[in-house]
């Protein structure tokens, strides 16, 4: 059943958007395909490598905002940006790690921290390159959001293959003997710089993709949206936490719940709160529900702290616990 | 031509010599005891030679090449394995992937360093624990695990630092014996231990220092009768009755 699950995920997303045809559901599958990806390339650094990454928008951002001077520079199609966004963020990962790999633990994630306000700083400041504040609009090439659709699940499925093919390669188990130990992988010959800088390139890479997806889907850029700390970095750190750190199926489960939690709170609890408030015609509970509605970054952090103190592992990782949990007696029967 | 050689050796630490001026050679095959007290610098000396600290001065030479500088993972590849005293498994590994990890640096494919990785488990006699993870070992299987794992490096010599502290006396007995067949493989030993039941036994040369200076050099008899070693470690009055 294990083995075949990935395999019957897959058939059900390639015939989501044949059998679910509104936009809405689609607009947020694919959401859910790109945090794939940008959880995914966190999980290599941060989950694998034990390198843990604040800044994922700086990558994210280098990306999308590859991906939109292509049309605004050159003149050329934003598509471009899926290779050349990551092959970017990658320009912008080498001489960061390079430097900041010295770096261990939290002084490191401090540093991508600070990577990530830089960048959004030079994306606002250089006006003649990105228009600044004005940020930047490419007109979108399909109507219909299935072909967005394909794509992104296509890029998703690349980068979990990608990612289990590094992981169980001389890179995967390198990664893992230096989240563990550090000073124990150097002596046993690997070269721990380099080693981290892969890991950062590999995460980059993919990171910078889902960010040119999202400039060639929305159409629409600036910096305090691609370059932001709490709806890009954080939330591809809640992505890998809740799906389960250093778990390949992790990022998927985590971007999953991560976009429904997200919605969930920005809709209002999918319009309960305007719901209640139309039956009894009160403002109070209209302004209560607005200040819920904007509160979602607080839903984070509740739903991060449970995550913790329940699933230390996340979904992915403790999930023998949660159907233990929930099927005591079933469970016993299996394997007795 | 020395298979190993360290030469005027000195760290500091601020204002304070951790090694000062230690030198010694290591010949082919044997293996070279090194003995001291508590903060005499033994470990020391192993973390200048895997370049955890850089020496102030002096110079280490493997193979007559001037390794001084390398760095840590250079130097494991060049041929030199250590253990730690305070052990350090990769936890969250299984013991089999522990040693992958170490057996990576001589193959590149994932097969070859499976293979390898089984081989030296075998050699070790720990590939009956190869699937627990490597954090639910207890002490004595992970002092193995940290031999184990610098094996598979293929070292030509091998810096063991008390690996037989905290074990029972079978678990000293079998520490033992795995010494002496690493020996028997060719591999070259430094070892520093302050049980003196195995340093003694299988030692063919040793070395002493205290207060990170040379005190005494030479076979483990000699070092029993020199006065400079007793007085190190029982005090003056003993060196002299």
């Amino acid at each position: 059943m294990r083995k075949y699950s990935p395999i019957l995920l897959l058939f059900i997303l390639v015939l989501f958007p044949i059998v679910v045809r509104d936009h809405y559901h689609q607009h947020l599958m694919i959401l859910v395909l790109m945090w794939v990806v940008i959880g995914s390339g966190w999980n290599v650094i941060a989950g694998y490598t034990g390198q843990v990454s604040f800044g994922d928008a700086a990558f994210f951002g280098t990306g999308a905002y590859t991906a939109g001077l292509f049309v605004t520079k050159l003149g050329l199609s934003a598509w471009w940006g899926m290779l050349f966004g990551g092959i970017a963020a990658m320009a912008i990962a080498f001489p960061f790690g390079w430097i900041c790999f010295r770096l261990r633990g939290a002084y490191f994630a401090l540093a991508t921290l600070a990577l990530n306000e830089v960048m959004r700083h030079i994306a606002t400041v250089w006006e003649s390159l990105t228009d600044g504040m004005v940020g930047i609009l490419v007109m979108q090439t399909f109507v219909s959001k299935v072909p967005y659709y394909y794509i992104a699940l296509g890029l998703a499925v690349i980068s979990i293959i990608g990612v289990q093919i590094i992981m169980g390669s001389k890179w995967g188990y390198y990664f893992v003997s230096i989240r563990e130990d550090q000073d124990a992988a150097e002596s046993l010959g690997i070269n721990t710089h380099y080693y981290k800088m892969l890991s950062l390139n590999v995460a980059a890479f993919l990171t910078g993709m889902a960010g040119a997806l999202f400039m060639n889907y929305m159409g629409f850029i600036d910096p305090e949206v691609v370059f932001s700390l709490h709806d890009i970095s954080i939330m591809a750190i809640l992505v890998g936490i809740v799906g389960g750190v250093g778990t390949l199926y992790g990022p998927v489960v985590g971007a999953f719940v991560m976009v429904a939690v997200h919605e969930f709170f920005r809709t209002g609890f999918f319009g309960f709160f305007k719901g209640i408030a139309a039956l009894t015609g009160s403002d109070m509970i209209n302004v209560f529900a607005k200040y819920v509605m904007q509160a979602h970054v607080l839903g984070f952090g509740i739903l991060v702290v449970l995550v913790i103190l329940l699933l230390p592992n996340g979904i992915v990782g403790d999930w023998n616990l949660i159907v233990k949990k929930i099927f005591p007696v079933k469970t016993r029967e299996v394997t007795g | 031509m020395s298979l190993f050689e360290i030469k005027d050796l000195v760290k500091y630490f601020g204002g304070l010599a951790a090694v000062n001026d230690v030198s010694f050679k290591v010949e082919k095959g044997e293996i070279f005891g090194l003995i001291g007290p508590n903060g005499s610098g033994k470990t020391t000396m192993f973390n200048l030679i895997s370049d955890y600290y850089r020496p102030t001065s002096g110079k280490i030479y493997f193979k007559g090449e001037d390794i001084t500088g390398f760095k840590t993972h250079k130097i494991c590849r060049l041929g030199i394995g250590r253990t730690f005293q305070v052990v350090k498994p990769l936890g969250r590994m299984s013991v089999l992937d522990n040693v992958i990890a170490a057996a990576f640096s001589r193959v590149n494919t994932k097969h070859q360093a499976h293979d390898l990785a089984m081989e030296t488990l075998e050699f070790c006699e720990l590939v009956h624990r190869k699937d627990v993870l490597a954090k639910s070992l207890p002490i004595g299987e992970r002092k193995r695990l940290e031999i184990t794992r610098a094996m598979a490096t293929k070292p030509e010599l091998l810096l063991l630092d008390e690996t037989a502290a905290g074990l029972n006396p079978s678990e000293l007995d079998a520490a033992i014996e795995l010494i002496k067949r690493i020996r028997d493989k060719g591999v070259t030993i430094i070892i520093i231990e302050h049980i003196m039941k195995v340093i003694m036994t299988i030692s063919d040369r040793i070395h002493a220092i205290n207060f990170g200076q040379t005190i005494a050099e030479g076979t483990p008899q000699e070092m029993a009768n020199s006065p400079a070693v007793i007085e190190a470690y029982l005090g003056e009055e003993y060196a002299h009755s």
